[in-house]
């Protein structure tokens, strides 16, 4: 069986590692093959950037080479996929190479599209590439003082960074001295301060307590950079002085142009993560149109999922289990404390207060977390 | 031509129905109808209270089998 995995960020590389080891008799005897097709020779931590932003990690800190991840038997292609042939079980690359399979997996992610709003790209800071992490430690370094708004948009990678980046803002400016001279505006898409209810009950305290102002239903529409003021689709505007966003997300081009999913977001079932409509494509990680986080969590659990089924597929014939909606999700409740979320498609979290503990868990799981992409943890 | 999508957002907890909504609203055309599919009771009110907001319209609400099938159209 010929096992083609689309995408080397964490769902791709956790789903190819679990399956290395699950067909390890098969690779041998060559019944099964798994190759991996991927942009780049190099794997990001992608969780990492929120700390790079901070200064609290340098770049190079979060790249591992692709090849280093890999378990032997799996072979690596760095040759992005630019046509699915899902009708003849083939996918053909940039480089012009043509890949047959019998079982496909798509886990090509997802990316920041702040140029969908006027004014957002050129006139905020923001995290979720190397670069803009980078110029965001830079501004944030020569920041003085003033009136610093976060804004949301939606769809947005890892739900938690709203609530983070806040916190951790809160932090940083104390930890420089100028706290007093900084006012922290949080906006927010919908009526409470996070999606997740139980969350919200905790943040919107807190935000309370340290003297950070928030905004809800507030999704962004367009940035007047010449007026320094963010406006709102409901109709609202505030001014800011440092405009911090969150932008939101598409899937990737290559699953638009290919017609897979508006968006970029592929049709996906939600307990057996194959495409709609197709029982040997399956799906994971941001790329899917479920409606849960779009998260690495949600990326690891549903490789783990999908590993045993398409294992069972090999051996049994049919997978063997669901994917129940598992989620978790650590959240940075300022420079050295943090709580969690887990939750799954029946059960809401129920996050504790945080703690150093948890912090340092968080911590320890950023170096930890290259072993959990070889699929040992 | 105008288009209806269902969102299907049964068990969402996050981002939760309203921010599927939200997501969906803007890849959608002006005209289209979105079918919000929640199992948060809470939809039936945050959804109408935000599509007001912003100036959708808001075409009804039912209950199935504990399912709220709230529809919105996209007027601007």
């Amino acid at each position: 069986m010929k096992i083609l995995i689309i995408g080397g960020g964490m769902g791709g590389t956790i789903l190819a590692n679990n399956l290395a080891r699950r067909l390890a008799p098969e690779l041998k005897s060559g019944k099964a093959k798994i190759t991996m097709l991927t942009a780049s020779d190099k794997h990001m931590y992608q969780p990492g950037l929120l700390y790079l932003a901070f200064g609290r990690v340098t770049p190079d800190e979060l790249y591992k080479d692709q090849a280093t991840l890999l378990e032997p038997g799996i072979t690596l292609v760095v040759d992005p996929v630019e046509e699915f042939l899902l009708d003849a079980n083939r996918v053909k690359t940039k480089g012009g190479k043509t890949f047959d399979y019998d079982v496909l997996a798509i886990s090509t992610g997802s990316r920041p599209v702040p140029e969908l709003i006027p004014g957002l790209a050129e006139n905020s800071e923001t995290f979720y590439t190397e670069e803009t992490a980078v110029k965001m430690f830079r501004t944030l370094h020569s920041f003085q003082g003033g009136r610093v708004v976060i804004a949301v948009g939606v769809p947005h990678k890892c739900p938690m960074a709203p609530l983070e980046i806040t916190f951790m803002l809160h932090d940083y400016f104390k930890d420089r001295g100028i706290l007093d001279k900084v006012q922290l505006h949080y906006t927010y898409p919908i009526g409470r301060v996070h999606s997740l209810e139980n969350v919200a009950k905790w943040a919107a305290p807190e935000f309370e307590r340290l003297g950070i102002t928030y905004e809800t239903l507030f999704n962004l529409k367009e940035v007047d950079g010449k007026a320094k003021v963010v406006k709102s689709e409901e109709g609202t505007e505030t001014p800011y002085d440092l405009l911090i966003s969150i932008p939101a997300h598409r899937g990737m081009e290559v699953i638009e142009k290919n017609k897979l999913g508006a968006g970029g977001w592929i049709p996906t079932n939600r307990h057996q993560l194959n495409m709609e409509g197709r029982e040997n494509v399956f799906v994971l990680g941001d790329t899917t149109n479920i409606p849960i986080s779009k998260a690495g969590s949600t990326a690891h659990f549903e490789a783990e999922a999908l590993g045993e089924n398409i294992a069972a597929m090999v051996k049994l014939g049919s997978p063997v289990r669901h994917y129940d909606g598992k989620v978790f999700c650590f959240i940075e409740a300022g420079k050295d404390r943090a709580t969690y979320a887990m939750f799954d498609y029946l059960n809401p979290p129920d996050p504790k207060p945080p703690t150093k503990a948890v912090h340092w868990f968080k911590m320890a799981y950023n170096k930890l977390y290259w072993s959990s992409a070889r699929g040992l943890l | 031509m105008s288009e209806r999508r269902v969102v299907d957002a049964r068990g969402s907890f996050c981002p939760g129905p309203l921010m599927e909504l939200i997501s969906w609203i803007k890849l959608a055309q002006v005209g289209d109808e979105l079918e919000l599919l929640s199992t948060d009771k809470g939809s039936v009110s945050d959804v109408p209270e935000w599509v007001k907001k912003v100036g959708h319209d808001f075409l009804g609400s039912r209950e199935e089998s504990g399912v709220w099938h709230i529809t919105v159209k996209k007027t601007k």
